[in-house]
Formats: structure tokens, C-alpha cells, sequence
């Protein structure tokens, strides 16, 4: 027999207890959780109840991977955990893309998923899925709870657990019995589990090793990552280099760590670095690389990976040291406390030359394409974005060829500017990362660069951002194609296009349908002013810019080759 | 190179499912894994035979250390171990070359725990080799089945310090 919530309410007063979902929203919002990102389905009917009158802000999305980048983007652009929660079975399984995203990016995440009764755990129940068993290997960790007792040290626990060391997803399942029946009041105890540990301050005697090797380098180089930002020591990484007057390369997801455009800054490296940060990670002496995993979209040939440099790797996750790239130096600390060591030791190298060097190979091969004759070109739609937003928006990215571009277009100046999947590199992740960015920062410029293909993986998502009045501005860079797919057929399939060109809807009826307003632009006037006036509008705006189908990203090093042996520009064979 | 890892886990439901992935997801190789209580009762001590390289055992080592409810990790390889493994061992006799089989396992102390007409089941307990040699001996009869339990190990008392590496806290200089 159904019970109404009127005479649920009666007996929570009589029994003076309360229900796990409402344990559950209040233990959330002593954990700070001001906004949700979900689904509701029949397992998490009781905690939507909950939610209900919680002051809980929760937005419903239009399909849970839709939720899951939401949260995403929320964490990337504030540094909290995101919140999402989606009910058993298939509303858990719609998140393991996000799942496995957020645990490549290393991004704090707190994942509630719905679960049948606990007495027809095991039995195949509808909408039963054993997501506990799914996730154990795209999770930091998970749980299950099986005693609603233990509710609150969970809670405790996932959120110091996700948010502390290497950032990641933790996932809790929360069965429904578990939910909807009683439970004690209770404030949040204190984190303690068992086996956690997190290293923190590197010790001071390696430090001075440090920095003696890096004052005696010749040609020191910082290769920074993600591990600045999730740390927070951006500030310090910026006087540590200026200090020491050391290049600085970044991975994609180190964008913005470190200001582009300052004199010291190489640019991206890797796949579609640039020619500098290239030829400056193979000639380097000495390897100062923070907060990096020496991933092979970085490293390439790994024979052939900065061959003649010692190196100091500093990585508060240790089993990232030595994994890839053996190194000479390893700290396995916090790497924000390990710039504020080398910050008072004497670490200053006599590099002029270096500098001098690299600001030749600038010179030499700046970051450039050429400019259209007719048409429009997608370098050029970055480019126009970043004037537009004075270089102040918070970017996120679909993923492919619009990605790199918009990686090395647009000067990211501070940390969490920049948004985008790189680990998992998964498409449909940027408009959603939008939403999410959107909903933490809503008094900011957020723009997602999308591709015509990643677009339309969560295109459904237009409905929740309308509803909603979050004001982003999408800007596809349309060229029918799957474009970096595209690319690779040409350039190692004999340009054979196998199912590489895709169709598109009209995405300017396509935003008026949904009640957002469509703009499209096909030259560099019309993109321009298409930009500003997307900008000016008040709403969410979605700006196709049909480009050329068939420019390529460049430079690029071949999949199997090393940094050094870059492809800048395609020569036809 | 034998790996013996030692492995100090939470006694949580899925934990070895835990362990057992991550050695999978990663392309190590399991050769043989024990899992049973440990000296506190909310322990279990993991013990897995595993193969691999210096570089591959410290990732071992380093990965098993990420997860939650893995307390400590030792790598054993190297230290004077006591390392046991037990079998049971079923095999064919007849009236003929039941006295032989019994001179067989003389040597190996092994303890009969059941006798029938056509076959007889012996349990042997040692390290690897001596297991492996008593069914080597075995075969020629007819071995009709084996269960092996694992290796299990410990290392022998009055080893100063043991090799462990606290990960969370140092790494290892190339």
C-alpha cells in the first residue's frame, strides 16, 4: 500500500526520527552541497522527496551523463566537489562515462546513485544494477550502505576522501529500504577512514637536492599539469618560475596555471604542442615537471621523450612516479607546499641562452595558420572569441579538432578558466561542463567551443539550460565532419573518410525550437558579429560557424613519434 | 622476477574484488592470491604470488596503496620468508602400487586423509617446490584431482627491518 508523504510526516512526528533521504540532505548540506545535478527514478523517489523541501538547489537534466558533465563542470570552475544523483540501474549506468571522465581529470566528485531494496540486491530486480561492481575501477572509491547507521561517516568520508591528495569521483549507493526508513538525527562526524592517507609536505633535505640541480642547469624547463590547479598553487608556481626566470610548458589540462602570454611561457606541449614547448621538453637539461602524469598525448616515443634532461617529478600521487618516465627526483608531496620549500632555497640557474633559444624557435615557428582567402577558418572563430571576451571567459570544450584549438588559441590566464576532457577525452562533455560552469559562476562569460559531432552527443541539454536562464554561449565550429577523425583518415588512411562525415540539424531552428536564440555566421564579418551580439544577449545562445571542412590542427607529432619530430605543416604526399 | 606481496586489508565485503581488479586492469599477472584473517580481527592479511620486474613491482606496490581499504602493502620478494602453500592431492591406486605410493610420500610428511579401493587423497603442505615435486612424483600413478590453496607467507622473525614501502610518504630515487 502506497503511504502519502501526509502520513509519512505524521509518523516521522510521532516517532520523533527522520528518514534516511532526509539524514542524507542534511548531511549534504552540512557538507556544504548548495546544488545537485540529477534524475529522479523509483529507487530515489524517497531522497527526492527530501530534496523537495531541502534547501537544495537541483537541477534535472535531460538524460544523467547530461547531470554527471554538469557536475563536472561545476567542480572544474569552483574547486568543490560536484554533486550528482541519478537512480538504480540504468540512471547509474548513464553516468560511468562521466565516472571514468572525472577519474582521468582527477576531478572531485560526489556520485549518489539509487539501488534496489536491500533484500532484492542480488535477485536481478528491476532496474537493479550491481554499480558498486562497475565502478570499482573508475572510482577513488565507492560505497554501499548497508546500515543506515553508517550513513553519516560515509558522507564524511566520500566527500574528505574525494576532494583530498589526488582529487576524484567517490561513488555512494544508497538502497532504497535504506532511504525510506527510519534514521537518527545526526551532524557530520569527522573523516576517518582507514588505510587513507595523504602525503603532504615533501621533506627538506630533497628539496636542497632539488634545488641545487636546478641551479645548475643550463636549460631547466617547467612542465606543469592539472596537479597545479587541483592544488591550488597556481600563485606560487607564477613566483617560482618569474623568481627563478625558468620556462614554463603546460599539459592541456595545466592551461591557465600559468598566464599565456607572458614572456616566460612556452605554450602547450605534447600531440598538438607548439614547435617551442616541443623542441625545448626534448633539448632540456633539467626537468622541473609538477602535477603531471607524463601521459603519452604528452610524452610521445617515450625513447625519445626529453632525452637528455634529469628529471624532478612532483606528484602527491605516488604511484605516478616512475610509471611512465623513470625520474631522478621524485617527490611525492603536495606540490603547492613543494614550490612554497623551493621558493626560500637558492635556486636561480644562469639560462639566458636557454631563454634566448627559445624565443628563437618562436620566432621561428610561431603558433599560426593561414588565413582564408574566402570562408571562414576555426582558428580565426577562437581567435574572435577570445577578443570578444577579452580573454575573461571560462572556455569549456567538446573534444577533437575544435579542442586543440580552442587549447591553443585562446590566452588562458588564471587557473579553472579552462574546462575540457582530456584524460578520457570524451565527447559530449563540453555543452554539459558549460551548464554546470554556468550554474557555479553565474555572474561569468562561459562559452563552450564545440564541434558539430561532440554537439550533438548532449544536445538535449539546450532544454535544461533554457529552462534554467543559464546564459551560455555555445560556439560550434561546424565543418561536417567527425574533424580530428577526419584528419587521421587523411593523413594515415589515405584520406579515406570512412563514416567521418556527419550531418547536422539546422542549429539555428534547432536553438528557436528549444527557445534559445540560433546564430550562424559563414565569413569572418558575420563571425564577428554574430560573437557580439551572442554576447549582448541575455540568454543562452547557440553560434554556428560553418568553417572549412578540411583544416587540419597543427603542428602535430604522429601518433608513435617522439616531441621532437613534429609535423607542422601537411605537405601533400 | 617472484613477486610476494604482503597485503594488510580492511575485512570489508569486496575488498579482494577490489585487489583482484586493479591487478587485472593493469596488466599484472596473479599467479596466486590467500586471503584470510590477519592478527587483528578487522584485518585480513592478502598474500600474491605475482611475476614481474623491479620497475612493475613498485607500481604493484604503489597501486594496491591508492586503494581506500588497503592498509599496507609489503613487498617480500626479497626477504627470508617462511611461505607455505597446501594441497590436497587425489590420487589412483591399486593393490599393487599402493605400498609404493606410501614410500613415496615417507619423505614429504605428508598426512593421508583418505583411503578408498581405487584411490587415495593425500594433503601436503610446504613451500611451492616441494608441493610441485610430490605431484611431479604423483603423476606416473594418476593424479585424478588437485586443490591448491595459494601461496601464504610471512617473513621469518629476527629480519631487522622489512623491505616495506610506506609510498605515501617517500619514493624511490632511480
Amino acid at each position: 500500500m502506497y503511504e502519502t508523504t501526509h502520513a509519512r510526516q505524521e509518523k516521522r512526528e510521532m516517532t520523533k526520527v527522520s528518514l534516511g533521504a532526509e539524514l542524507l540532505c542534511e548531511l549534504l548540506i552540512e557538507a556544504g552541497v548548495d546544488t545537485i545535478f540529477g534524475y529522479p527514478g523509483g529507487a530515489v523517489l524517497p531522497i527526492y522527496d527530501a530534496l523537495f523541501d531541502a534547501p537544495i538547489r537541483h537541477i534535472l537534466t535531460r538524460h544523467e551523463q547530461g547531470a554527471i558533465h554538469a557536475a563536472q563542470g561545476f567542480s572544474r570552475a569552483t574547486g568543490r566537489p560536484g554533486v550528482v544523483l541519478a537512480t538504480s540501474g540504468p540512471g547509474a549506468t548513464n553516468l560511468v562515462t562521466g565516472i571514468t571522465d572525472a577519474f582521468m581529470d582527477s576531478t572531485p566528485l560526489i556520485i549518489l546513485t539509487g539501488q534496489v531494496a536491500s533484500e532484492k540486491i542480488g535477485s536481478d530486480a528491476f532496474q537493479e544494477a550491481d554499480i558498486i561492481g562497475i565502478t570499482l575501477p573508475i572510482t577513488k572509491h565507492n560505497y554501499q550502505v548497508r546500515k543506515i547507521a553508517d550513513l553519516p561517516q560515509i558522507i564524511a568520508d566520500a566527500f574528505h576522501i574525494a576532494t583530498t591528495g589526488r582529487p576524484g569521483p567517490v561513488l555512494i549507493d544508497l538502497p532504497k529500504d535504506m532511504m525510506s526508513g527510519p534514521a537518527e538525527h545526526c551532524t557530520l562526524p569527522e573523516p576517518a577512514p582507514r588505510g587513507y592517507h595523504v602525503p603532504n609536505a615533501p621533506d627538506p633535505q630533497v628539496l636542497e637536492h632539488i634545488a641545487a640541480e636546478i641551479k645548475r642547469a643550463k636549460r631547466p624547463l617547467l612542465y606543469i599539469g592539472g596537479g597545479i590547479i587541483s592544488s591550488k598553487s597556481s600563485e606560487q608556481l607564477r613566483e617560482f618560475a618569474r623568481k627563478n626566470q625558468i620556462p614554463v610548458t603546460s599539459t592541456l589540462l595545466g592551461l591557465g596555471a600559468y598566464p599565456a602570454g607572458d614572456d616566460l611561457f612556452v605554450g602547450m606541449l605534447g600531440m598538438h604542442g607548439t614547435y617551442a614547448a616541443n623542441r625545448a621538453i626534448t633539448e632540456c637539461d633539467v626537468l622541473i615537471a609538477l602535477g603531471v602524469r607524463f601521459d603519452d598525448r604528452v610524452t610521445g616515443k617515450l625513447e625519445r621523450f626529453s632525452p637528455h634532461s634529469k628529471k624532478i617529478h612532483v606528484d602527491i600521487d605516488p604511484a605516478e612516479i616512475n610509471k611512465n618516465v623513470p625520474v631522478m627526483w621524485p617527490v611525492v608531496a603536495d606540490v603547492g607546499l613543494t614550490l612554497h620549500g623551493l621558493l626560500a632555497l637558492d635556486c636561480a640557474p644562469d639560462a639566458v641562452a636557454w631563454r634566448q633559444q627559445i624565443a628563437a624557435w618562436h620566432e621561428e615557428w610561431p603558433l599560426s595558420y593561414r588565413p582564408a582567402q574566402d570562408g571562414l577558418k576555426p582558428q580565426l572563430v577562437v581567435e574572435l572569441l577570445a577578443k570578444a571576451t577579452k580573454g575573461q571567459a571560462i572556455v569549456t570544450t567538446e573534444v577533437g579538432q575544435h579542442q586543440m584549438w580552442a587549447a591553443l588559441f585562446y590566452p588562458y590566464t588564471r587557473p579553472r578558466q579552462w574546462i575540457t576532457s582530456g584524460g578520457l577525452g570524451t565527447m559530449g562533455f563540453g555543452f554539459p561542463a558549460a551548464m554546470g560552469a554556468q550554474v557555479a559562476m553565474p555572474d561569468q562569460t562561459v562559452v563552450c567551443i564545440a564541434g558539430d559531432a561532440s554537439f550533438q552527443m548532449n544536445v538535449q541539454e539546450l532544454q535544461t539550460i533554457v529552462e534554467n536562464k543559464l546564459p551560455v554561449k555555445v560556439a560550434i565550429l561546424n565543418n561536417g565532419f567527425l574533424g580530428m577523425v577526419r584528419q587521421w583518415q587523411q593523413f594515415f588512411h589515405e584520406r579515406r573518410y570512412a563514416e567521418s562525415r556527419i550531418g547536422s540539424p539546422d542549429y539555428v531552428k534547432l536553438a528557436d525550437a528549444y527557445g534559445a536564440l540560433g546564430l550562424r555566421a559563414a565569413n569572418a564579418q558575420e563571425a564577428e558579429a554574430i560573437i557580439e551580439q551572442a554576447l549582448n544577449h541575455d540568454g543562452p545562445v547557440i553560434m554556428e560557424f560553418l568553417v572549412h571542412e578540411e583544416e587540419n590542427v597543427f603542428p602535430m607529432v604522429p601518433p608513435g613519434a617522439g616531441t621532437d619530430q613534429m609535423t607542422l605543416e601537411w605537405e601533400e604526399a | 622476477m617472484e613477486r610476494i606481496l604482503s597485503v594488510i586489508v580492511n575485512d570489508r565485503p569486496g575488498v579482494l574484488a577490489r585487489v583482484a581488479g586493479l591487478f587485472s586492469r593493469r596488466g599484472f599477472n596473479i599467479e596466486s592470491i590467500t586471503v584470510g584473517s590477519a592478527e587483528e580481527p578487522t584485518y585480513s592479511r592478502m598474500t600474491i604470488v605475482s611475476h614481474g620486474d623491479d620497475a612493475m613491482a613498485r607500481q604493484m606496490v604503489a597501486q594496491l596503496m591508492k586503494l581506500v581499504d588497503v592498509i599496507e602493502v609489503h613487498d617480500i620478494s626479497r626477504e627470508k620468508v617462511v611461505s607455505r602453500e597446501l594441497a590436497l592431492i587425489k590420487v589412483r591406486i591399486t593393490r599393487e602400487t599402493r605400498m609404493e605410493i606410501s614410500h613415496i610420500l615417507e619423505p614429504f610428511r605428508v598426512s593421508i586423509v583418505d583411503v578408498g579401493h581405487t584411490s587415495m587423497s593425500v594433503e601436503v603442505t610446504g613451500d611451492t617446490d616441494k608441493v610441485n615435486a610430490l605431484i611431479g612424483l604423483l603423476s606416473p600413478y594418476g593424479v585424478l584431482e588437485i586443490a591448491r590453496t595459494g601461496v601464504t607467507a610471512l617473513v621469518r622473525s629476527g629480519i631487522s627491518e622489512m623491505d616495506a614501502y610506506d609510498t605515501r610518504q617517500t619514493a624511490w630515487p632511480m
